[in-house]
């Protein structure tokens, strides 16, 4: 294949990531609004207006950049993990497998897809929280660079997992037993300060603490971690997945027999 | 003539040690309409898989067009379509994507590709379906998608797994209209099918797989010159005894108006008309037992009808 139909090959693929998500929209897009908003009006209003501050911000300006990553890297998971599952379980892949279209294109496809539910679903919530606070980006490259590596990095974890499922069940078990509970537990709801010195040790360990408060610090200018080991651990993990991504797909893992 | 596919000593055994192919040799030529027999389990559909890279092979050779699979396998499959024997297409989309994204995973341009799209669903009777999702079509109309989308590139071979498997006889026999028409016009054609009649009445070469190896090679006038003898099924005008005879030849009677007879090929069906009108019996109509080709099969394979190969 030429450049140009490798382009076309691309172009094609991530039309049709876009179209499936957009078309199934009740179930992609409408759930992470509702339950975000849910959140804002609990968290941020009920409890949040009792809380006071947090990192010198207003609860509801604290819990809300984490609320749009927390949107951002569900969806990007959930929008590869469905969509690459879902064509292996009913062999449409193969229109993909068997056409001259290289791995690193398909690859790509579905990562942008994902990308695109994910920052579609945040600018959603992003919108969605503007009834309820006052938002404004300090550092605006920190924003955006956090959010698109973070939504590229969960698209591949996505696809790991996709690859690997062999059931519907197990496209929900990591999302419910390791995704939910590290971001829960990655400062999107507080600070890691107000923690025992052990267990702010313990969630320095957490990969979503570095996302959220990159995040943040892009947001509001303030975070719990240095934001650039926040880089350079998404940047590693985003070589390493889209390496690892490219092998399995390479070597026909879980595709071909 | 560079041939449109050469398999040489091809091997593949699956991860649970089970030797799906012992080494084949296989070359169509380029224009051919080829058919691939063998029972079930035989090793036709991890040949097809393997050409077109579904399956991975354990060791030897696989040329499209002469492009090495190993070398350059984005050229070999350009030259390839292929029509699986399971339906796999999203059951959400529409025809009209399914069949032009396909076109976009070959790198054709949006305009050629809704052109081809029209014109592959126009030509397969899909048109008027266009914009239903695929789910909402007939068993027939699914494996016509598949055959469109399988086009829609133009390619040069097409590999069909099973395109007939349970589709009606009025269908089936557009699908063969259809199919020669395409190899008249120059693409070569694999197919792999259980309806042997299917393989006789369209294929010029054949192959027969068993057990993963190749049991027959050859052209489909010399393999059905082979047989020695036919088999007919007579309608008689007049009743005939249980213990019917009709001089040397071999006769089964099926009832008291139906009696079979295997004429060898060195006799002629003559001597059997004779026989009969010298006892006065007129014959109302007469026909094949099987399909000739049927015969062989069962012959080479030592199966056939019993585990569903050649129904």
């Amino acid at each position: 294949m030429n450049a140009q139909e490798k382009w076309i090959a691309f172009i094609t693929l991530v039309r049709k990531e876009i179209q499936r998500f957009l078309r199934i929209w009740p179930q992609t897009l409408v759930p992470p609004a509702i339950t975000m908003s849910l959140y804002f009006v609990i968290f941020g209003q009920l409890i949040g207006s009792r809380i006071g501050q947090m990192g010198g911000y207003t609860y509801m300006e604290f819990v809300v950049p984490g609320l749009v990553m927390m949107a951002v890297v569900t969806n990007s998971y959930a929008n590869v993990v469905s969509s690459f599952y879902g064509a292996k379980f009913q062999r449409f892949i193969e229109e993909l497998l068997v056409s001259p279209t290289p791995n690193y294109i398909i690859l790509w496809g579905y990562i942008i897809g994902g990308v695109s539910r994910g920052l579609l679903v945040g600018l959603l919530v992003t919108l969605l929280s503007l009834f309820f606070t006052k938002l404004q980006v300090t550092n605006l490259f920190v924003t955006v660079s956090i959010v698109l590596m973070t939504s590229i990095l969960f698209s591949l974890a996505g696809f790991i997992n996709a690859v690997f499922a062999n059931s519907f069940d197990d496209i929900s078990i990591i999302p419910v037993f390791v995704l939910t509970p590290l971001t829960y537990l990655g400062g999107v709801f507080y600070s890691v300060d107000l923690l025992p010195d052990f267990w702010a040790s313990v969630s320095h360990i957490n990969p979503m603490l570095y996302i959220v408060n990159a995040f943040r610090y892009g947001i509001l200018g303030v975070s719990d971690v240095d934001v650039r080991i926040a880089f350079a651990m998404v940047t590693l993990f985003t070589i390493v997945g889209f390496s690892y991504c490219l092998h399995l797909l390479n070597n026909g893992t879980r595709l071909r027999q | 003539m560079t041939n449109a596919l050469e398999i040489k000593n091809l091997r593949k055994v699956y991860d649970n040690k089970f030797e799906a192919l012992k080494g084949i040799d296989l070359e169509v030529k380029k224009g051919d309409f080829f058919a691939l027999l063998g029972p079930n389990g035989a090793g036709k559909s991890t040949t097809i898989g393997i050409i077109c890279s579904l399956v991975k092979k354990t060791s030897g050779e696989v040329r499209i067009f002469g492009h090495s699979i190993d070398d350059d396998f984005a050229t070999a499959k350009k030259y390839i379509g292929v029509v699986p024997q399971e339906f796999n297409f999203s059951n959400f989309e529409k025809l009209f994507q399914i069949v032009s994204n396909q076109a976009g995973y070959y790198g054709l341009n949006r305009k050629l590709a809704q052109e081809r799209t029209e014109k592959y669903l126009r030509l397969l009777g899909l048109w008027d379906k266009r914009d239903e999702p695929a789910r909402m079509l007939s068993g027939g109309m699914k494996r016509r998608l598949m055959i469109a989308r399988a086009l829609v590139h133009e390619p040069q071979l097409l590999i069909l797994d099973e395109p007939t498997a349970g589709v009606d006889i009025e269908l089936r026999r557009s699908m063969w209209d259809f199919l020669t028409k395409i190899n008249e016009a120059g693409t070569t054609i694999i197919l792999t099918t259980h309806y042997l009649e299917e393989a006789e009445s369209l294929c010029r070469n054949i192959a027969i797989i068993d057990q993963g190896k190749l049991v027959k090679n050859t052209d489909m006038k010399s393999l059905l010159s082979t047989l020695n003898s036919e088999t007919f099924v007579l309608d008689l005008g007049a009743e005939i005894a249980p213990d019917f005879s009709l001089g040397d030849f071999t006769v089964k009677r099926r009832d008291a108006h139906t009696l079979e007879v295997m004429v060898d090929k060195t006799r002629g069906i003559n001597e059997v008309f004779r026989a009969l009108d010298e006892r006065g019996i007129d014959i109302l109509s007469m026909r094949n037992k099987s399909n000739r080709l049927e015969e062989l099969f069962v012959g080479l394979t030592g199966q056939g009808a019993k585990n569903g190969a050649a129904q």
